[in-house]
């Protein structure tokens, strides 16, 4: 690849990372971190080639533990995010819903 | 590396940039980050495929080993430690991208296949990529509180020779490019220079640290897709950099110090302004709990204003327990977040969604403070520095600027503390001996136990 293709690569993907986070509600700031995080262990390509690559001993056992480190990042992060956002939600506006019904429905009982 | 390859890591950009997306909803983040999952799924089946890996044994090796590390991690851990698991996955992405660009390189010096801008992309990616690895540990040390050190006189002036030094082992890298040795320097300065930069930052002042290294762990994986000539990890790791950026700005606005005053001069120092005798000498008004269960009880509007001592007294669910019982009696209950409570960015939100409190009932600073001023009785638990009223007060404050929570103005303000010892700022509060203000001295959660508990006896 052209060095000057990657370098625009590099600056429209930073703008472009700028425009999808600015507006992310404080609440999601820690999710998006980590699952932010998970993305950044796309380093995993690279390491998966460098264990892969069968070029001495000494580069596989750096390859094997780049893989191991970049694998860590990657399962961990995306599964703890997921573990997260299942908390998050508007959990307390069903229960009252459920709350609103059953005193309506309690409601109906009494006026009869 | 062939076109199907290629176009592979296109659709896993795609994939990352939508997940981002996504993630920045609530009622889309789960999609987002499913999205996120498979985008790297797609990265790791097509780079297995592709006809650059000759050899297998390494790579299964590290993939079981990883996949078992992380997920255990990743069920394991408690929300109030979700700052030091954050920051310990900083770490590995960095640490991993050292690896990378080191193999890269040594691999490109045996073969004399380097090039000049393979061995520059190689420096840079160990230099970001190391000291992200070890400033990373070196957090999740201080957010565990296992780590107190914060450095010796003379730190900075280390620093600079070491920045130095990296400078001088990055030329020799492209110049002598033949020498692995000149790799290895650099990683060993910059795992230093990590260690230097992160140590004397603590308390407050995780949460910007953690967006930064957040932000040098794309940084790293960007540059070593330089050394590979690789377009995915430059596109994605340059959507997190930014993100983390991005993320890095609002804790440093959400506190008024600009980075590099974070960096260089941390810890503020309480000295010249009033001492905590002049503040609080018989100002102090201490309160029971069956005190506050009847201010709770006249009350029509409560907010909650929690802080890190939230996390440390684990109280979310307790704290869920006594808003739902407020609301059972018609009282109008919301939690304030200020953007820097607790160590991470949105620390605060995942205790309380971890305690089922919905997001909506959590207002941000900006929409809660018009509001103190017609809330009954505020409830500050755990929080110090960012109610601290001193903040708009005195300009010559450490805190002066700083945008704090506006608890000040409501009916009634009950902190609950261990101990008037100060904040991260380390000066005293006059929140805590203002006329309109009580103080429930003792651990988070146990109080506010025994203040639901008198709740139901009225």
């Amino acid at each position: 690849m052209d060095l000057l293709i990657a370098v625009t690569l590099f600056v429209l993907a930073v703008f472009l990372g700028i425009e999808l986070i600015t507006k992310v509600p404080p609440t999601l700031h820690t999710p998006l971190m980590s699952g932010s995080n998970a993305i950044s262990g796309i380093t995993i390509v690279g390491a998966l080639v460098a264990a892969g690559a069968d070029h001495s001993t000494f580069t596989a056992v750096l390859g094997f533990a780049a893989v191991t480190l970049a694998m860590i990042n990657v399962v961990g992060g995306f599964l703890v995010t997921h573990r997260m956002l299942g908390m998050f939600g508007p959990k307390r506006r069903r229960d009252t819903s459920a709350q609103d019904s059953k005193a309506s429905a309690a409601e109906g009982a009494g006026d009869r | 590396m062939d076109d199907w390859t290629t176009l592979g890591y296109l659709a896993s950009a795609v994939l990352f940039i939508l997940g981002l997306k996504r993630l920045s909803r609530p009622r889309t983040a789960v999609r987002g980050n499913q999205f996120g999952a498979t985008g790297m799924l797609i990265a790791i089946v097509v780079t297995l495929t592709d006809n650059a890996i000759l050899g297998f044994e390494w790579i299964i090796a590290g993939l079981v080993l990883g996949t078992a590390v992380g997920a255990v991690l990743a069920v394991r851990v408690q929300m109030t430690a979700m700052p030091e698991l954050v920051a310990l996955f900083n770490g590995f992405g960095g640490g991993a991208s050292v690896l990378v660009a080191a193999a890269s390189y040594i691999e490109a010096a045996d073969l004399a296949t380097d090039t000049p801008r393979l061995s520059a992309a190689a420096g840079l990616a160990a230099l970001i990529g190391a000291v992200t690895f070890t400033g990373s540990l070196i957090a999740f040390g201080k957010l565990q509180e296992s780590l107190k050190w914060s450095g010796f006189k003379g730190m900075q002036v280390v620093s600079v020779v070491g920045v130095a030094a990296a400078v001088v082992f990055g030329v020799l890298m492209v110049a002598d490019a033949g020498n692995p040795l000149w790799i290895w320097l650099m990683v060993a300065v910059a795992a230093v220079l990590g260690v230097l930069v992160v140590s004397p930052i603590g308390g407050a002042d995780m949460p910007v640290v953690i967006a930064l290294l957040n932000s040098l762990s794309g940084m790293a994986a960007v540059a070593a897709g330089f050394v590979l000539d690789n377009s995915l990890l430059i596109i994605a790791g340059s959507l997190v950099g930014a993100s983390g950026l991005i993320l890095t700005q609002i804790m440093c606005v959400a506190m008024n110090r600009s980075l590099l005053a974070v960096m260089f001069s941390p810890a503020p120092s309480g000295a010249g302004g009033p001492s905590a005798d002049d503040v609080y000498a018989g100002k102090v008004r201490s309160t029971s709990a069956d005190d506050v269960a009847m201010l709770l009880e006249a009350a029509e509007r409560v907010a909650i204003v929690p802080g890190y001592g939230l996390a440390v007294a684990q109280a979310q669910h307790a704290v869920r327990d006594l808003a739902r019982r407020l609301e059972d009696r018609g009282t109008q209950v919301v939690f304030g977040i200020h953007p820097v409570a607790g160590r991470m960015p949105g620390h605060m939100n995942v205790l309380l969604a971890e305690a089922e409190i919905g997001y909506e009932q959590l207002v941000e600073m900006d929409d809660i403070n018009p509001t103190f001023e017609q809330t009954d009785v505020t409830i500050v638990l755990g929080a110090n520095d960012v109610v601290n009223p001193i903040a708009r007060t005195d300009p010559a404050s450490p805190i002066a600027g700083m945008p704090i929570l506006d608890v000040d103005k409501s009916g009634v303000v009950v902190v609950i503390k261990r101990s008037l010892s100060p904040g991260f700022a380390g000066i005293p509060n006059p929140l805590f001996a203002a006329d309109n203000s009580m103080m429930l001295f003792g651990d988070g959660r146990e109080a506010v136990v025994s203040i639901t508990k008198a709740l139901q006896q009225i």
